[in-house]
């Protein structure tokens, strides 16, 4: 049947069409054409690459700056503690400082009064002295004036000596 | 298909006289009523004639007027020699001219003949019929908008693809990363390139150019034995060329395979050798079959409404009517197998080139 039955002509021209047509497309179509493809292709992903790589520096640079400001808020703590302590040490020891300071002065004090006491003592105790002779001078005086009134005088002072 | 302008003319024939053009040799007869009455319609030869190549381009006929455009005859014949003339000497197929006519039966059908001796000889015949005319128009039309397309692609560099550019891009995306590097490899696809996309495009824009009834359109180029059979010769050829000696050795001695069904009687060697002629031979088939079935459908809804016109017009306007509706069902699905044609070939083309440049470990 002459639908199924392959035409010398038609095969010819067809060979001869499609054998040039290929040739041409591939030189002037598809190569320009695949290759740009392949270039744009290419180049979204090398942008998509950098673009990620961008968000993970990024992403690195982040956690960097997370650790620094924890590392920094972590030695804020530590120099405050540091500062607390030294502080409260800075007093204790003033304190205590001031606690023997003061007893030294109340000791200084102490025998300063036992000293003054002692001499106030001795000074009195000089005095009685001085007025002892005094009265002994006295008595002394009334006892030439009249014998027998110097013996009760001295009699009497005597006693009174021993009131006192 | 010419299914749309023969509806147009179905129509203006209803109205006039019945099957005036349907099997073409009301050459010079009267338009009487009566000899067209006699007229038998006949729906083989009407659809042969539609999905055959012919000598000259039939654009639309009005009653007596057949408006085609004439094409070169070429021909060289053993008797007479070299002969070049514009097929409108024939005044469709009804003239001798230089001793060359258009056989109207027998084994010849349609083609030109040289009457030699009172037998129909056929000379050797490398006219510019009107599938070679199509099919030239349509290989202009590739180059056209292929060029056109990578010229667009070498000005714009680098940036979004526009009109045209951006409708063929993703089919040129879709057969290089669905068909060619599944099929082929990564390592080997871009060789191939080139020839997939020009049968893709080749066979659907024939397709698509078949079923459009009016004049670049038209022609069954893809469903015509001759240019599918170039398209497989191609496929056929570029898979030898390529394969690979594992290819070769899969064919004479395939492993795998009892020893007995390959000595002393190769069987098996014999179903590979004839497997490598059968793959572009089914391709030639499935295409020229696929393409020409679909035609054929068509002409056949169309030629129910002659079958029944003749026996009454009412009836075969009532035909119409149905026949139209399933026509254009059949359009639709046309334009689905136009694509599918397209995709199996060359779908099938790279597997076999994949098979025959794969590497065996």
């Amino acid at each position: 049947m002459g639908l199924v039955t392959p035409e010398l002509g038609t095969f010819i021209w067809m060979l001869l069409a499609f054998a040039i047509v290929l040739f041409i497309l591939k030189k002037f179509a598809w190569k320009p054409i695949l290759s740009a493809l392949k270039e744009r292709e290419d180049s979204i992903e090398g942008a998509l690459r950098s673009a990620e790589r961008a968000k993970e520096e990024m992403a690195a640079l982040q956690a960097d700056n997370e650790r620094i400001l924890q590392e920094a808020r972590k030695e804020r703590e530590a120099m405050l503690k540091e500062a607390k302590e030294m502080g409260s040490k800075l007093v204790s020891e003033a304190k205590q400082k001031a606690t023997l300071e003061a007893d030294k002065v109340i000791e200084s004090a102490r025998i300063n009064i036992e000293s003054e006491k002692s001499a106030a003592l001795n000074e009195i105790k000089a005095q009685v002295a001085l007025l002892s002779v005094e009265i002994a001078e006295k008595i002394l005086r009334q006892q030439f004036a009249d014998d027998q009134q110097q013996k009760d005088y001295f009699k009497k002072l005597m006693d009174e000596v021993k009131l006192n | 298909m010419k299914n749309i302008h023969r509806f147009l003319l179905i129509f203006f024939l209803a109205l006039n006289v019945m099957p005036v053009f349907a099997s073409g040799d009301e050459h010079a007869e009267p338009a009487s009523q009566e000899t067209h009455e006699k007229e038998k319609f006949e729906p083989g030869n009407f659809i042969m004639d539609h999905i055959a190549d012919s000598y000259d381009w039939h654009v639309f006929s009005v009653g007596d007027f057949h408006a085609t455009m004439p094409l070169p005859v070429i021909v060289y014949s053993q008797h007479s020699g070299f002969h070049m003339f514009m097929s409108s000497n024939f005044h469709h197929g009804h003239s001798v001219y230089e001793g060359f006519s258009i056989a109207n039966e027998g084994e010849y059908r349609g083609k030109v003949v040289e009457m030699v001796n009172g037998h129909e000889v056929r000379p050797f015949d490398i006219s510019m019929t009107k599938n070679v005319v199509a099919m030239l128009i349509s290989m202009v039309i590739l180059l056209w908008v292929f060029i056109s397309v990578a010229k667009s692609y070498t000005r714009r560099k680098g940036k979004a693809p526009v009109g045209l550019q951006s409708f063929v891009e993703p089919i040129i995306i879709f057969i290089r990363d669905e068909i060619a590097k599944p099929a082929i490899g990564e390592k080997t696809y871009a060789k191939y390139m080139p020839y997939l996309l020009t049968i893709f495009f080749f066979i659907w824009l024939n397709n698509l150019m078949g079923m459009v009834p009016f004049l670049p359109g038209g022609a069954n180029v893809t469903g015509n034995i001759t240019i599918t059979m170039v398209l497989a010769l191609f496929t056929f050829v570029i898979t030898s060329v390529n394969a690979n000696k594992s290819y070769w050795k899969h064919i004479v001695n395939t492993p795998g395979v009892p020893w007995w069904l390959k000595f002393p009687v190769p069987l098996m060697p014999l179903v590979e050798v004839m497997g490598v002629f059968t793959k572009p031979f089914v391709l030639m088939v499935r295409l020229f079959a696929n393409i020409t079935a679909g035609h054929m459908i068509v002409l056949a809804f169309v030629s129910l409404i002659f079958i029944f016109g003749q026996i009454s017009p009412g009836l075969g306007y009532g035909t119409s009517v149905v026949s139209v509706l399933f026509v254009v069902f059949m359009d639709m699905l046309e334009l689905l197998v136009a694509l599918i044609q397209a995709y199996v070939f060359t779908l099938l083309s790279a597997l076999y080139f994949g098979m025959a440049t794969e590497e065996h470990h």
